[in-house]
């Protein structure tokens, strides 16, 4: 017998915390499986945010170390800096990534940091209990606000691949999403492109995960997946945006 | 050389390997050193950050690969950096941080100042921990202490802070380096490399568990009683036979020698006595000078700060008088003399 699907070796064997329908599992599993495909597990250090991922450290049997929120592109900065041949690999949330830490983010992707971000985009602050984010849908109702978010009062979902990818410094960038099991198959090719851009020494590069957060939309686990297909991907657009290894999409 | 020249020169032959800096003054002249001659070592990094909250979490990173790592900056900078202090404090983390201190509150003046005392002895970010700060008097302790903070910062696994201000910064002295550049920084045992060879592992602060974090904080506590056994530091100056003791640290100190030299010539018995780390406090040797002095005068650049540690020492054993001049104004020792002076015959000192 053929053995076709196991647990990834650098998933630890625990049971995840989040709630049912939650991105950041399937996430998770498909970053052990490119860690293991790509023999990285004995080379990398992973950095979760505060967030409902503070606990990755939980799950990820590779050296882990927690960052201050939205530092996480700094902390990996300071630690390729120091030992290049590490792959460093940053874990972060909308409000990590896009809020607090947006100018960590943008400084580091512009030095073209040899780093990966994998960048977790649900629209809500998850673990605090569903506040608007910098990434919440226009008219989304969240704790913070609870009439929907307008743009007169709270400007727009900041669309940061978009925004990172002119960067010089940016070597590969593309937007995925957790709503489909093609999704999720495209989301693992990505990610092990990400991967590989550091392994070549490119510079920075980020793979935005479009991902549900049922119990803070108060969705089920099948609604939010199909939110995130239908909805999400009309303002945040699917594909590749920066790839310096497929001139095509250099722009 | 210049202060700031010469704690660079010192932390490069520390073994630093990752300098990460952000200009303000009156540091700059050590982060353009860096860049000039740590950036071209085999191995080193010198990096200008975007932020000073960016420069300390970077610092926090290179800390993790167990690399020799700092930054530096003056005081508004140093407030930026405590989110990233309490960090490397939790994580238990080695670093060495410089503060060369001006005038404040807010952007407050570029002249120099003792304002941060209590930021930094207290540890300005959140939570229960310390740092160790050290505090320089001349551009020869810049470099002694340098050096001492890496391996104090690395025997504790601990950041720590020198507190300098913008004189001391700027002052051109001669300095004598005691030790050579290594050819290969050094990199802390037990520092995350990757899993090879044996288990993950993982840095973390967060617990949702407040007994393994109680637990935590005992573990730092009986870490900080250790430290304060072992490195507590002082200095004292014509104390032996004195009736009048100034407490003072830093340039402060080096102002209130001038001035203790010239009432000794007039025949006034006064001293000095001079904390060299500012935490931990050296309260017991203080303790002990009072059996013998009944008369302290505290002198900071700043409004009364470190005084609060030296009554805690004292606990009501002698009197004690304060002068301070805050917000980055010098004074000049004949100042600080007439002070003492005045001091030491109201209390009838003299006869």
């Amino acid at each position: 017998m053929k053995l076709i699907y196991s647990r990834p070796k650098s998933l630890k064997k625990a049971a995840f915390h989040y709630c049912p329908g939650c991105g950041h599992s399937v996430a998770h599993r498909v970053v052990c499986e490119v860690i293991d495909e790509m023999e990285l597990q004995d080379k990398t250090i992973g950095i979760p945010p505060p967030g409902c991922s503070v606990f990755a450290y939980n799950y990820f049997d590779v050296d882990m170390a927690e960052s201050a929120h939205g530092r996480g592109a700094a902390v990996a900065t300071g630690i390729k800096r120091a030992c290049p041949q590490i792959i460093v690999f940053t874990y972060q949330g909308d409000g990590d990534l896009a809020g607090i830490g947006t100018a960590e983010t943008i400084h580091a992707a512009n030095r073209g940091e040899n780093i990966t971000t994998i960048f977790i985009n649900n629209a809500v602050y998850g673990m605090t209990g569903g506040q608007m984010a910098p990434t919440t849908l226009c008219g989304m109702k969240t704790t913070t606000t609870p009439y929907g978010r307008d743009h007169v009062i709270e400007g727009y979902p900041l669309r940061m691949s978009e925004m990172l990818a002119p960067l010089d410094g940016v070597a590969y960038i593309e937007r995925v999403a957790i709503s489909s099991p093609a999704g999720i198959r495209r989301m693992k090719k990505a990610v092990a492109k990400a991967f590989q851009t550091q392994i070549d020494n490119r510079g920075f590069s980020m793979v935005e995960i479009l991902s549900p957060c049922p119990t803070n939309w108060k969705m089920t686990p099948a609604q939010s997946w199909k939110w995130v297909g239908e909805e999400m991907t009309q303002v945040f657009p699917l594909g590749v945006y920066k790839d310096v290894m497929e001139p095509k999409h250099a722009d | 050389m210049d202060g700031n020249s010469a704690i660079a020169e010192a932390a490069i032959r520390a073994g630093l390997r990752c300098y990460f800096g952000y200009p303000i003054t009156p540091q700059n002249e050590l982060t353009e050193y860096m860049a000039l001659h740590l950036g071209r070592r085999k191995g080193c990094t010198f990096l200008q950050a975007e932020s000073e909250v960016a420069a300390i979490n970077m610092v926090y990173g290179a800390s993790l690969v167990g690399a020799r790592a700092m930054t530096s900056s003056s005081s508004p900078g140093i407030s930026l950096k405590q989110e990233g202090i309490s960090y490397l404090a939790a994580c238990e983390l080695p670093a060495v941080i410089v503060n060369m201190q001006r005038g404040g509150p807010g952007l407050g003046s570029i002249s120099a100042a003792q304002s941060d005392y209590f930021q930094a002895t207290r540890g300005g970010g959140h939570g229960d921990y310390r740092t160790i700060v050290l505090g320089p008097c001349s551009v020869q302790e810049l470099a002694d202490m340098t050096m001492r903070a890496f391996d104090l910062a690395d025997k504790y696994k601990i950041p720590v802070m020198i507190l300098g201000d913008g004189v001391l910064g700027q002052m051109k002295e001669p300095v004598d380096f005691k030790r050579e550049a290594p050819d290969v920084t050094p990199t802390r045992e037990g520092a995350l490399m990757g899993a090879r060879g044996r288990a993950s592992r993982v840095v973390k602060t967060f617990t949702s568990n407040p007994s393994e974090l109680e637990e935590i904080n005992w573990s730092l506590f009986r870490r900080y009683q250790l430290i304060k056994k072992n490195e507590t530091t002082w200095d004292t100056f014509m104390t032996d036979d004195a009736r009048l003791v100034v407490v003072t640290y830093g340039i402060a100190a080096r102002i209130a020698k001038g001035a203790i030299k010239n009432l000794r010539a007039e025949g006034l018995k006064v001293g000095l006595y001079r904390p060299v780390t500012l935490w931990p406090f050296p309260d017991e040797p203080l303790r002990e000078l009072s059996k013998n002095v009944k008369q302290f005068l505290v002198f900071e650049m700043n409004m009364g700060q470190m005084i609060e540690d030296v009554q805690l020492a004292l606990a009501g054993q002698g009197e004690v008088s304060f002068y301070g001049r805050p917000g980055g104004v010098i004074p000049t020792p004949d100042e600080v003399g007439r002070v003492m002076s005045r001091l030491y015959y109201q209390k009838g000192l003299r006869s």
